[in-house]
């Protein structure tokens, strides 16, 4: 199979998967509504002192974002596994990463995006200044892809469990964490007017290596799952 | 439907197969070879490992030892390029039910080896589907959504066909449906690896029965 149709292969899944998120629009809407009601909680659970709310809000929102992108991983490859998809996925004449490329950037259009969208909002709420809040939707835009990369692999692994949902935590959120700690150190550096060109390049670097290995990780995962 | 990139000098051959589930033994010492125009219907009792054969043919299991190849090359070494040639449809139909049918049968041809000849729609016609085109798969019956699995078989250029137990939930009309198909496959050059409870009629086709049970 040539490359062209591998792109093609590639957009036909991308096009097919976000149809069937827009199919089963109630689905969608719960990491979203976890991740606006974890964050809303907050300042009822702990007073509405604006200063500490500056204080935490970064570290707040990023939890938020990351066990919003935890509770949506297992919705990745579950159906495809219970209706005999992924079978067909790994006896397709296309390389299985690319397809599972395709899965993954579904996955997150349809639950990383609508976070990178309202996060401003849940800023505001917890009395972020402007520039914190920039630095914020920059960290969530280049986070939130490897969450959702480096979640694929654990959802793959896990797929074939019956109860697979602790061991994926168990197995993922180790993984999460270089991410929860530079991004949300990069929005307090900010916030005391220093650059951030260290933790942008780290998070840079993290996706790229995401978005290279991952891909491989999770397709051959797969086929562990599936034999 | 031809096969003009396709050699019918291909052939798949199983070489001293073994397989062992949960610490048994389902078979071992098994060799087969399936050439171009032939059939492979294995027989067995439930639990004897007809599925696991058909999933060892399809690359998705493997062998606890021996080897399937096809041209002379292990089917895990070729990878994608072995999968060009086949198309399985296993126990569960691999359709999406939110889907409807006309979108099922495009995401397989996009998977596959698109067969210039038949479109979505010819392979909906094939299988007697007409006028359920735009409705979800989901509303089908159980045997209108196997005939929309098997009309998966149409819309890709596969030379081989993997099939565990295509009959299910087809009714008589339907089976006889699924036997033109197979029929036409074989007499073109196809070649077909199935399980079946159901007797199966394929002419005067040549069928090499292999029975797990013995």
């Amino acid at each position: 199979m040539n490359s062209a149709s591998s792109s093609t292969a590639f957009m036909l899944l991308l096009r097919r998967d976000l149809i069937l998120a827009f199919r089963r629009r109630s689905e969608l809407l719960n990491p979203l509504l976890f991740f606006v009601l974890v964050t809303a909680m907050f300042p009822l659970g702990i007073g509405a002192d604006p200063v500490l709310l500056k204080a935490i809000a970064q570290g707040v929102i990023w939890v938020a974002a990351l066990l919003a992108s935890l509770l949506s991983l297992d919705a990745m490859f579950r159906s495809d596994f219970e209706d005999g998809s992924l079978e067909q996925y790994l006896l397709s004449a296309h390389p299985v990463s690319i397809l599972v490329l395709a899965k993954v950037l579904a996955h997150w259009l349809v639950t990383g995006l609508p976070l990178l969208i309202i996060a401003p909002l849940l800023g505001v709420l917890l009395d972020l200044p402007v520039d914190s809040i920039k630095v914020l939707m920059l960290t969530l835009a280049l986070g939130t892809p490897v969450l959702s990369l480096i979640g694929s692999i654990g959802v793959a692994l896990t797929v074939g469990l019956r109860r697979g949902g602790m061991i994926l935590s168990l197995l993922v959120l180790p993984l999460y964490v270089p991410v929860l700690i530079f991004a949300a150190n990069a929005v307090e550096t900010a916030a005391a007017g220093l650059p951030i060109t260290a933790h942008l390049s780290m998070l840079s670097g993290l996706l790229v290596l995401a978005l290279s290995l991952s891909p491989l990780a999770t397709a051959a995962s797969l086929r562990v799952s599936l034999s | 439907m031809n096969y003009e990139k396709t050699d019918n000098s291909m052939t798949l051959v199983g070489r001293d197969l073994e397989c062992i589930r949960d610490d048994r033994v389902l078979f071992s010492g098994l060799d087969f070879v399936l050439g171009s125009g032939q059939t492979l219907l294995l027989e067995g009792r439930n639990g004897s490992g007809k599925t696991s054969l058909l999933r060892i043919l399809c690359g998705i299991r493997l062998p606890e030892s021996g080897a399937v190849t096809w041209g002379g090359e292990d089917i895990f070494s070729l990878g994608p390029v072995y999968h060009e040639h086949i198309a399985y449809v296993g126990h569960r139909d691999g359709l999406k039910l939110d889907l409807t049918p006309m979108e099922n049968l495009a995401m397989a041809r996009g998977l596959g080896n698109p067969n210039p000849d038949t479109s979505p729609g010819d392979a909906l016609h094939r299988v007697d589907l007409l006028g359920f085109e735009d409705i979800p798969t989901r509303n089908l019956s159980a045997g209108q959504q196997r005939r929309l699995a098997l009309a998966r078989l149409l819309v890709t250029r596969s030379q081989v066909w993997i099939l565990d137990e295509p009959f299910t939930s087809l009714d008589v009309h339907g089976i006889e449906l699924a036997e033109e198909l197979f029929h036409e496959h074989v007499s073109m050059g196809g070649m077909l690896a199935m399980t079946s409870h159901h007797a199966v009629n394929l002419g005067n086709a040549r069928v090499h029965k292999i029975n797990l049970s013995v």
